[in-house]
């Protein structure tokens, strides 16, 4: 797949400068210096929009969901399951109840490995996972395959931070049962052909998980076009609040798994002798859900809706190419991750200067990466580097600060030596 | 001065260029291995003692530049020190780093060490100034 499929007209009315008026977190200063945020594959900031409807919530409609005959009760609770829907329009599923809140994509995963693997795979069966998953989608395979005797197979990578397909192909068999796959490596910023994937996969019965922790943000998602069994993001890296995140999940393999955690809201009804769990999508949401959590991802859907993921997508692909290209001028940069298909971060390393100190030093000039293994260690081990740099762009972000960056670099490379 | 040249000051960028007993010692009486799985950061430290006192000493490894420097000074200071010297040496080094940023330090036993008092406006680095004297207690404590 070429890069430019991903590039469609751009409408002129992207505006940046204005944009960042709706940040408010943009305007601060860091030792002094104008904030320049590159960490968005980390976490990224919130609209005035997100923060003023969490606002409104609290002083407004706090009370909690379902089951409530007061008035309070049932706006909130209109508005949770208007969440619902405004994620499940965002990402296109078939039914409302194929969204479960969760705590974010890690819970997600945990929810699936624990219900779905747990409960449907044997000892013997096969997962497929790929080298440049983030810790969190390789721990959970990892520890249900240790408690049932599942065999966790791993495709590799290339030099340039792309899976080789043809060795995925090789690992695929009748044993296996699912396949867990990062859409866009949050260590790499490489875009994985996941439709290709999955398609892959179907061919052997294999059911699929895509983590889109770092897509979501920045690329349109169809999971009915895309076929996967399961699609899993968080709330906070696409403008919403933290500890709220997204499950997708097909409505028949929901259906037929068991509660993930016990508790209220799960159930239909409870007695010492009998318990008849709540159907979707309340069997998979037992205890108070994190309201404000879901209303203010929703709101931070809306506002990404309102830009246009293609005027999105557009501009930060632009800061991407700029960045790279201004990156050049540095000798002593390598980047790490040169895939075809990319998405807008760039991890690098720098002869001679380990990425802690560039983190520092950067942070002192109001800049703030992330720097370290970026939990996906087996990156690192393949590259055979201890921990890159990494700057992660967000629609928010100019050329402008791509310029102080790399003043900024050049400024601690002449220091260095 | 620019808070940047508080924490790398010229001797630390000195001592990462061009690190002091670096390298092993195949006839070391203590050895340990310091590692932080978190940033990366791996030293190997190699002591040779002999009735009580640390006679040669080197390190090597991988690292930021504060925990290279820390490694590369520490090893120049620990050559001729008893092991309670030593010791001693690290404790009040410790005490110092770790202190509030406004209190008044007693820099007459630090030595060499003051370099690294800038750390203290930057405390998730505190770690890698102390990994390679962590490494050394446990090389001390391991093999006595």
């Amino acid at each position: 797949m070429d890069k430019l499929e991903f590039r469609v007209e751009k409408k002129k009315t992207f505006d940046v400068y204005n944009i960042r008026k709706d940040f408010p977190i943009l305007s601060r200063t860091v030792h002094n210096k104008p904030l320049i945020y590159f960490d968005n594959a980390a976490t990224t900031q919130k609209p005035k929009q997100v923060i003023e409807t969490i606002t409104h919530f609290y002083s407004h409609l706090n009370s909690n969901i379902h089951r409530g005959v007061h008035y309070l009760s049932q706006a909130s609770t209109t508005e949770f399951e208007c969440a619902r829907r405004i994620v499940k329009s965002f990402i296109n599923a078939k039914f409302e109840d194929e969204i479960i809140f969760t705590r974010g994509a890690t819970e997600s995963i945990n929810l699936v490995a624990k219900s779905f693997a747990s409960s449907f795979l044997r000892e013997g069966d096969e997962i497929v996972i790929s080298y440049m998953e983030h810790h969190s989608n390789i721990v959970p395979w990892y520890m249900i395959s240790e408690q049932f005797g599942l065999k966790l197979k791993v495709v590799p990578i290339n030099e340039n931070g792309e899976i080789i397909f043809e060795e995925y192909e090789k690992l695929l068999s009748e044993r296996t049962k699912l396949v867990a796959f990062v859409h866009i490596s949050n260590s790499l910023g490489t875009i994985n052909p996941i439709k290709e994937i999955i398609d892959k996969a179907k061919q052997y019965g294999a059911v699929v998980l895509i983590d889109g922790a770092q897509s979501v943000p920045h690329l349109p998602i169809d999971v009915q076009e895309l076929d996967c069994d399961f699609f899993v993001f968080s709330g906070h890296k696409i403008y919403g609040p933290t500890g709220i995140g997204i499950l997708y999940g097909k409505k028949h393999l929901l259906e037929s798994m068991p509660p993930y955690q016990g508790g209220g809201d799960m159930i239909l009804s409870v007695s010492f002798d009998k318990i008849v769990y709540n159907s979707l999508p309340h069997k998979f949401e037992a205890g108070t859900q994190h309201i404000e959590g879901a209303i203010g991802l929703a709101s931070a859907i809306r506002y990404v809706q309102n830009l246009g993921l293609d005027n999105i997508l557009n501009y930060e692909l632009e800061l991407l190419d700029y960045c790279t290209e201004r990156m050049q001028e540095i000798p002593q940069l390598k980047i790490i991750g040169n895939a075809k298909n990319k998405s807008c971060l760039i991890s690098f390393v720098i002869d001679n200067i380990h990425p802690h100190d560039i983190g520092t030093l950067l942070d002192l000039d109001g800049i703030a990466i992330r720097t370290g293994h970026h939990c996906t260690q087996p990156v690192m081990q393949f590259f055979k580097v201890p921990a890159t740099s990494r700057v992660s762009f967000a629609f928010y972000n100019t050329k402008e600060e791509i310029d102080i960056l790399i003043n900024s670099l050049k400024k601690i490379i002449k220091k260095f030596n | 001065m620019e808070s940047s040249d508080l924490l790398y000051q010229e001797i630390i960028l000195d001592h990462n260029r061009n690190p002091r007993n670096f390298g092993e010692l195949s006839n070391a009486t203590h050895k340990a291995v310091g590692h932080n799985p978190l940033c990366g950061d791996y030293i190997e430290l190699y002591l040779i003692v002999k009735d009580n006192v640390i006679v040669d000493v080197k390190f090597s490894g991988v690292g930021c530049a504060i925990s290279k420097s820390s490694a590369s000074i520490m090893t120049t200071i620990l050559k001729g020190k008893t092991i309670e010297e030593a010791k001693q040496i690290f404790n009040d080094f410790h005490t110092a780093i770790t202190s509030e940023i406004d209190k008044k330090i007693d820099t007459q036993n630090l030595g060499k060490l003051e370099v690294f008092l800038g750390v203290r406006e930057f405390p998730v680095r505190v770690k890698c100034v102390t990994l390679p004297w962590h490494t050394f207690i446990d090389a001390i404590e391991k093999n006595s």
